[in-house]
C-alpha cells in the first residue's frame, strides 16, 4: 500500500506540487506507518500553510537500500490526531510542527517546545496561545538517592549553548534530557524571505562547521528549481571542498576525543592537522571554513593548475602526517579501554529512530547520501561507505578515521583529474509550484534542504534538516547506564550541532 | 644537553617551542603582507584606486595616495557589518572595493569600524591600571548566543598548539566567576539574552567584554531576524570589537594583544 500513497522522487530532481498525493490525515498516518514498517525512514515532516485555516503536512521519506525518496501530503485543521501514536519517528517532527505552525496533534506523548519561539509558519487565521517552556517541566526520576544534575546553557568549554538535565544515581546516569533552542535565529524564515544573494550567506551560517555541506544542499535545491546545470568542474570542486570539510571536522573530533581521555599528544597533533585542513579550504576559498566558495550555479573560485599542485602536495603531506598520529591513538590500550563500550547505540535503536551519518554507520546501519542518493561528482567517483559494528565511542572514532583516509584518497584522485571548463553558470528564476529535496552527506550525516515554490516562482517554504536534528536523541538514548563523568567523552563522540538543530 | 641549554638561553622561549613543534607556531604580530595567509584570504577591505574605469588593487591603504577630496567621496564601509563575502567587493554603491590580506582589524569602539578609505584605527591598550591587573594574565569566559558555531570554532583554535594563546597568559576558563571578562559570539538570540546577562553579572569587577564576529557586532547575516537582538545589547559595554565571519584567529589574537598593550612588545 505504501507506494501508492507516496510519490517517488530523486535527490535534487523537482516534482510538481500538484503531483504529490494529498491524503486524508488518517490515510497519511497509515501511509507513514506502513512505509516505515517496510524499511523507509523520515527525512523530514513539516508544515506549510495552505490557506488561512488549513495546514499542509508534507512528509519526505527515504528508502536507503533502494535509493528512493518519497513524498506525500495531507491537509489538516489546527487540531488533528497525532501521527506519533502510530509512528515513533514522527515524535520530534510533530513537536517541531506544533511549535512552528501552532498545530495541536492530539494524543502526542509530549509537545514540549524544541526551540522555544512563537510560531512562524502558522495559517494566519489560527489563534495561537503563547506556550511557555515552564509549562513543560523536566522529566523527573523518583527514588531514594536519585539526584538531578543541570548543566548549561553556558558550558565549561568553548562550545555552543544547550542545557543538559541528568537524573543520576550516584555516578550512574538514569536519564538525560536535552533542552535546546538557545541558538535559535529564525533561519528558515530568513531563507524564505531574503533575496538569493543574502539567503546564500544565511545558508553558510546555519552551522559554522558545516558551511560547505549546508550551502551545497541549499544550492542543490535552488539549481534544481532553476534548471541550472553545474559544470563537471564545479561539481568536482564542490566534492573536494566537502571532503576537506569532512577531514577538518573528523580530524578535529579525533583530537577532541583524545583530549577528553586526557591523551594530550594526539590531541595536540590532531589539533594542528585540523588547522591544516582548514587552511587548505582557505587557500581555495579565502576563508578557513569555505565561506564564499559555493554559490547557485557552481563555485566562485576555480582551482587553477598551480594551486592544484600545491593542494595535492599538502594533502599528500597531511596523509603522511596523520597516519602515525592515528596509530598513536588507536594502538594505545588505555585509550581503547576508555573508548570501549561507552555510549552504545544499537542498530535497532538506530533504525527505529532514524539516526543518520556517523552515528548510524557506527552501529552497522550503512546509510550515506553519497552512496545511496549519489549526486554531483559522487555519481562518478564512489567513496566506500565506512561502517563499524559496536555503536560505542570507539566505533564512532574508528568510522571517522576510516572516512578521513577515504576522503584524502578521493581528494587526491579528483585533483589529479579535474574536468576542464567553467566553474560558474547562470542560475535564473525558479520554476513555480514545484518541490525539490536536496540531500547532501555533510560530515555529521544527512543534510536536507527541501524547497517548495508558489505559483509565482517564489519560495513558499524552505525546510532545513541538519543531521543533528535526528541525532540529538541518540545522545539521550546512549547515556543511561553510563557514568556521568563519561558524558563529555560521549557527547564529543557524537559532536552534534546546536546551531544546526536550533536554526 | 649543552646544546639544548644554549638554544633555550639564546632564543625566546616560544621560539624554542616553535622549533619543537616544527616551526608551526604563528607570530603574534606580523606585517600586513608577511602573515603567510593565502592570496585569496579576505582581510581588511579597502577601496581600490580607480584609474579610468579600471580598478587596481595593490593592497595599500588609499590614504596616502588618494586626495582628501577623493576620500570624502568614498562610501563608508562598516567592518562590523561585513561578513567578508566575495560579492561585497562589488556591492558598495558601485565603487570597487577589494579585500587586502591584512588580518588586523580589531578596534576599541564600534565607530572605529566605520571607514571610508579602508584604514581603521586599531584597538588601543586598556588604561594602566587595567593593564597592570590583566596584562600578563587574562582569563576569559565565552558566551555563544545565537551564533552559527563558526566563531566558537575559531576561538577554540586560539588554544591549539598553532595559535597557542596561553603563551601570552590568555586563557579561557570554565566559570564566569573565575574570569576577568567575557567574549561574546553570536547575534544574541532571545533565548540566550538572560543567560548572557547573568554570565556578565557573574564576572567580578573590573571586567572586560570582547565582541567577536559580525553577528555579535551588528547581527551579521541574522540582523533582519526577529529572533535575535542584533548583536551585543547596549547594556553590556564592549571593550574590543573583532570583525569577521568568523574572524581569523590571528585577527582575534592581534586584537587581544593590542588591548593588553602587548602587540608592539612582540613585534619582530
Ligand atoms: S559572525 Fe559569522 S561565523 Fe561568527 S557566529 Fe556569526 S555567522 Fe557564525
Amino acid at each position: 500500500m505504501s507506494t501508492h500513497a507516496l510519490l517517488t522522487l530523486y535527490n535534487r530532481r523537482c516534482v510538481s506540487v500538484a503531483d504529490i498525493p494529498l491524503l486524508e490525515v488518517e490515510e497519511f498516518a497509515a501511509a507513514l506507518a506502513s512505509s516505515i514498517a517496510s524499511g523507509w525512514r523520515i527525512v523530514s515532516l513539516f508544515g506549510v500553510p495552505e490557506d488561512t485555516r488549513a495546514l499542509r503536512l508534507c512528509a519526505v521519506l527515504a528508502n536507503d537500500d533502494r535509493g528512493l525518496l518519497g513524498a506525500t501530503c495531507a491537509l489538516v485543521r489546527q487540531e488533528y490526531p497525532a501521527l506519533s501514536t502510530s509512528c515513533r519517528q514522527a515524535v520530534r517532527f510533530e513537536r517541531e510542527i506544533a511549535e512552528q505552525c501552532g498545530a495541536i496533534p492530539t494524543g502526542h506523548p509530549s509537545l514540549k517546545p524544541l526551540r522555544r519561539h512563537p510560531p512562524d509558519h502558522a495559517p494566519s487565521a489560527w489563534t495561537l496561545p503563547p506556550k511557555n517552556r515552564e509549562d513543560f517541566p523536566f522529566d523527573v526520576v523518583h527514588g531514594d538517592e536519585v539526584h538531578e544534575v543541570a548543566v548549561g546553557p553556558v558550558h565549561a568549554g568553548i562550545i555552543e549553548p544547550g542545557h543538559f538535565r541528568f537524573n543520576a544515581h550516584g555516578e550512574e546516569v538514569l536519564s538525560l534530557e536535552i533542552m535546546l533552542g538557545y541558538q535559535h535565529r529564525g533561519v528558515e524564515r530568513l531563507l524564505e524571505g531574503s533575496e538569493r544573494g543574502r539567503a546564500v550567506l544565511v545558508a553558510e551560517s546555519i552551522a559554522g562547521d558545516t558551511v560547505i555541506g549546508h550551502t551545497g544542499a541549499f544550492c542543490g535545491a535552488i539549481e534544481a528549481l532553476a534548471r541550472s546545470h553545474k559544470t563537471p568542474r564545479a561539481q568536482t570542486i564542490r566534492g573536494i571542498a566537502l571532503e576537506l570539510e569532512r577531514l577538518a571536522n573528523h580530524i578535529g573530533d579525533l583530537g577532541a576525543l583524545s583530549g577528553d581521555v586526557a591523551y594530550q599528544s594526539s590531541a595536540a597533533f590532531f589539533g594542528r592537522l585540523r588547522g591544516e585542513c582548514l587552511n587548505l579550504l582557505m587557500t581555495i576559498s579565502g576563508n578557513r571554513y569555505g565561506r564564499g566558495l559555493i554559490r547557485p550555479g557552481g563555485v566562485l573560485f576555480d582551482i587553477p593548475p598551480t594551486m592544484t599542485s600545491e593542494v595535492l602536495r599538502r594533502v599528500e603531506r597531511l596523509r603522511e602526517e596523520v597516519r602515525p598520529v592515528a596509530e598513536l591513538l588507536f594502538e594505545n590500550a588505555s585509550v581503547q579501554s576508555r573508548f570501549d563500550g561507552v555510549g552504545v547505540v544499537s542498530a535497532e535503536q538506530c533504525r527505529a529512530a532514524g539516526y543518520v551519518g556517523v552515528v548510524a554507520r557506527s552501529c552497522r546501519v550503512p546509510v550515506d547520501v553519497r552512496h545511496d542518493f549519489a549526486y554531483g561528482v559522487y555519481r562518478y567517483a564512489q567513496i566506500p561507505v565506512a561502517t563499524a559494528w559496536s555503536g560505542d565511542v570507539y566505533a564512532r572514532a574508528i568510522v571517522r578515521w576510516l572516512e578521513v583516509q577515504r576522503s584524502m584518497e578521493f581528494i587526491v584522485e579528483q585533483l589529479a583529474a579535474l574536468p576542464r571548463g567553467e566553474v560558474l553558470v547562470d542560475c535564473g528564476a525558479l520554476r513555480p509550484s514545484e518541490l525539490v529535496v536536496a540531500l547532501e552527506e555533510g560530515w555529521r550525516g544527512e543534510i536536507a534542504h527541501i524547497v517548495m515554490t508558489d505559483a509565482g516562482g517564489h519560495i513558499r517554504r524552505h525546510k532545513v534538516v541538519d543531521p543533528s536534528f535526528h541525532n540529538w536523541s541518540a545522545l539521550s538514548a546512549a547515556m543511561p547506564g553510563n557514568q556521568i563523568s563519561d558524558f563529555p567523552l560521549c557527547n564529543k563522540s557524537f559532536n552534534l550541532s546546536y546551531a544546526g538543530h536550533d536554526l | 644537553m649543552a646544546f639544548c641549554r644554549k638554544v633555550v638561553a639564546e632564543t625566546l622561549v616560544f621560539d624554542y617551542l616553535r622549533a619543537r613543534f616544527g616551526h608551526r607556531f604563528t607570530r603574534a604580530s606580523l606585517g600586513p603582507n608577511d602573515s603567510g595567509l593565502p592570496v585569496r584570504f579576505r582581510g581588511r577591505p579597502v577601496f581600490a584606486q580607480l584609474h579610468g574605469d579600471v580598478a587596481t588593487v595593490d593592497g595599500t591603504p588609499v590614504g596616502e595616495t588618494a586626495s582628501e577630496h577623493r576620500r570624502r567621496d568614498l562610501p563608508i564601509i562598516d567592518l562590523g557589518r561585513s561578513v567578508f563575502a566575495p560579492e561585497e567587493t562589488q556591492r558598495l554603491d558601485g565603487q570597487a572595493a577589494a579585500f587586502t590580506q591584512d588580518y588586523r582589524m580589531a578596534a576599541s569602539s564600534r565607530n572605529a569600524l566605520l571607514t571610508s578609505g579602508g584604514e581603521i584605527e586599531l584597538a588601543h591598550a586598556l588604561d594602566r591600571k587595567m593593564r597592570r591587573l590583566l596584562g600578563r594574565s587574562l582569563r576569559l569566559r565565552l558566551v555563544a548566543a545565537g551564533s552559527c558555531g563558526g566563531c566558537e570554532a575559531e576561538l577554540a583554535a586560539l588554544s591549539n598548539v598553532v595559535f597557542d594563546m596561553a603563551r601570552f597568559g590568555i586563557q579561557f576558563v570554565a566559570s564566569p566567576r573565575h574570569a576577568d571578562g567575557i567574549v561574546i559570539a553570536g547575534a544574541v538570540s532571545e533565548n540566550m539574552r538572560d543567560a548572557l546577562e547573568k554570565t556578565y553579572e557573574a564576572v567580578p569587577d573590573p571586567k572586560i567584554v570582547v565582541a567577536v564576529g559580525a553577528c555579535a557586532i551588528s547581527g551579521g547575516v541574522f540582523a533582519e531576524s526577529k529572533r535575535v537582538l542584533g548583536g551585543v545589547p547596549s547594556s553590556i559595554p564592549v571593550d574590543l570589537w573583532i570583525p569577521g565571519c568568523p574572524p581569523h584567529p590571528l585577527t582575534m589574537l592581534d586584537g587581544l594583544l593590542r588591548l593588553l598593550g602587548r602587540a608592539d612588545h612582540l613585534k619582530e
